[in-house]
């Protein structure tokens, strides 16, 4: 998705570029005005915000200069207990997921029999509203009456506490976006699928092992997609709210505290506005600063022609 | 995944070395159904989980051991979790969401994505950087500002603030659609114009109906993302005549946590019309996320 097409027939003498620069714009007007009111103006009304001491109540912000972020650097452990858990969970989510997806991926792409059932099944979980299969996984991991642990009572486990747990609550957490992460395995099987077969045959006949099949022809040519993949989870997981928000609600003792939550009850529990637009600015750098580096370090491993 | 590739036949294939690759081959395709069936299992059970909750008696829910298959089927559960929250207003709030949020997304990216794709003009490419670097914005720095400006207007509790700023474009969906409508033939045009037809006429008659596989992609995006919503609602709507199923469900949730016979029922009644729509747009929906994915 980052390197975008080039319009073939639009050359720079081209009898259209100078006749009618007012369509371009009429089509694009609906944009520009969302773009100016639902983008431009909260955005520099947040950065005005973070510096401002601002509750809901009277609606009028007070200047406090950089008190907010001096607070939140110095005088506030939950920033850092959240940010560490986001970390954490971002990076974990996204060795797990990829890992797996592909995994998934690779085996449905060996011509198997009934793919598009198995690619429905994989599929599946992103149907299921968040707010639904968040209730649903409160309920299998029920400590004791609980699908998880029911079965590992049959064969005479006592299972962990899941979510009521600090210790596997985070773990947990996990595991349900990795379950719900089938929208990745269809773009990395679009991925395999593009991949020339004729390839790994000349592999075979020069004696190529399949760990070498795997990281000279499969690695590279899946690069696209696992770029795509990559930094899509890295935004969205760093982003993550409402499936924390409804089984944990960051807790037992903070251990599932992600950023958002943070956030979200920053602003709309204890009606800090002001400290939280700050905290959703440092949040706005984080990512930013993230995907820079992504695309420094992977955009030019990135081998699009085929 | 290294063991599971084959191993070269080598170049003079005797016959038992042609029978140890068969073997090999057989031996794969079991290897590879039997981790798809485990891990598609896997990946059923919180779903079979929640059908079987939702038809057991309350006496059956708190039993162990647990059972996957029900003693005994109770189907009132449906009946009263729709008497325990007021479901069909619900069901009705979350439908008027997803129509007209739907309804927005697909005429306003439709419209925009041809400005960005079909007509060439000045600053069109600065635009359009721009429109891609929006994406990198988190949802969180906008929801304070939008929210004291939405309350300042009078729209809280209302689906204004949910659904008016689709009518707007989304950064996502014109990306998408940008992508597709470039790869139009871009004769249709030019023999359209030779032929009289205006900017808008070939607009509307040329590439709105040659771009249906990506406004159907766009809508059923959409329809998934509104239906599934949280955090929109859960800011903008604090009435409860206003409430979604998801906002609805949550709450009742929270008052009444130990009936998971009604609240699996409810569940799994907030899911089947997604289940449904699945099946009758599948293949657009998997195009649609190999589309989203990339192509050069």
């Amino acid at each position: 998705m980052f390197k975008l097409k080039r319009d073939p027939a639009s050359q720079p003498n081209s009898w259209r570029t100078d006749n009618l620069p007012a369509w371009g714009l009429f089509f694009v007007t609906p944009w520009i005005i969302g773009f100016v009111a639902f983008t431009v103006y909260p955005f520099f009304a947040s950065l005005y915000f973070s510096f401002t001491n601002f509750n809901i109540i009277n609606f009028t912000p007070r200047w406090v200069g950089l008190d907010n972020y001096i607070e939140l650097f110095t005088a506030d452990p939950l920033f850092w207990i959240s940010i560490g858990n986001s970390i954490k969970y971002a990076a974990l989510l996204l060795l797990f997921a990829t890992v797996f997806d592909i995994f998934i991926a690779y085996l449905l792409s060996l011509n198997v029999k009934f793919l598009s059932i198995y690619r429905t099944i994989f599929f599946f979980p992103v149907l299921v509203p968040v707010v639904a299969a968040s209730l649903t996984w409160i309920w299998i991991l029920n400590p004791r009456f609980g699908l998880i642990n029911g079965l590992l009572d049959l064969v005479g486990i006592k299972g962990p506490n899941w979510l009521a747990s600090p210790d596997t609550a985070m773990l947990s957490i996990i595991l349900i976006a990795v379950w719900g992460s089938g929208r990745q395995v269809i773009v990395y099987l679009s991925g395999f699928n593009d991949i020339p077969r004729s390839l790994y045959e000349a592999a075979d006949i020069d004696g190529a092992s399949g760990t070498q099949k795997f990281r000279r022809i499969t690695l590279p040519l899946l690069s696209p997609q696992i770029f795509f993949n990559v930094v899509t989870l890295i935004i969205f997981s760093l982003q993550s709210f409402s499936e924390v928000f409804i089984m944990t609600q960051g807790g037992p003792a903070n251990s599932t505290l992600l950023y958002a939550v943070n956030l979200y009850n920053r602003a709309f529990r204890d009606f800090a506005m002001g400290y939280a637009s700050a905290l959703a600015w440092i949040m706005f750098l984080l990512i930013l600063a993230l995907t820079l580096i992504i695309f420094k370090f992977l955009a030019g491993r990135v081998i699009y022609e085929r | 995944m290294a063991v599971l590739q084959p191993t070269a036949p080598g170049g003079r294939a005797t016959s038992s070395e042609e029978r140890n690759y068969l073997l090999r081959q057989r031996l794969k395709s079991v290897s590879t159904h039997a981790f798809l069936i485990v891990f598609g299992i896997t990946f059923m059970l919180p779903f079979v989980w929640m059908v079987s909750s939702s038809v057991k008696p309350n006496v059956d829910i708190f039993e162990l051991p647990v059972r996957l298959i029900p003693k005994s089927i109770r189907l009132e559960n449906y009946t009263e979790a729709t008497e325990a929250i007021p479901f069909w207003q619900y069901l009705w709030n979350s439908t008027y969401y997803t129509i007209f949020a739907t309804i927005g997304a697909v005429l306003s990216n439709t419209f925009i994505a041809y400005g960005f794709a079909r007509v060439r003009w000045r600053g069109r490419n600065v635009l359009f950087i721009i429109v891609i670097a929006t994406m990198m914005l988190p949802f969180q720095v906008r929801m304070i500002p939008l929210y004291i400006l939405f309350a300042k207007i009078g729209w809280l509790n209302s689906f204004l603030p949910l659904i008016v700023p689709n009518f707007f474009g989304n950064a996502f969906y014109i990306f998408l659609m940008r992508q597709f409508m470039m790869t139009l033939p871009k004769e249709l045009d030019d023999a359209a114009r030779i032929d009289g037809a205006s900017e808008w006429g070939i607009f509307w008659r040329i590439a709105v109906p040659l771009s249906k596989p990506a406004i159907l992609t766009v809508a059923i995006f959409e329809i998934i993302h509104t239906w599934h919503d949280f955090i929109g609602p859960l800011v903008y709507l604090r009435h409860p005549t206003k409430y979604t199923l998801s906002i609805g469900l949550r709450l009742y949730f929270t008052q009444y946590g130990a009936e998971w016979g009604l609240l699996m029922a409810a569940a799994a009644m907030f899911t089947i019309p997604m289940v449904i729509f699945f099946f009758f747009a599948q293949r657009s929906f998997i195009e649609g996320i190999t589309l989203t994915g990339l192509k050069g």
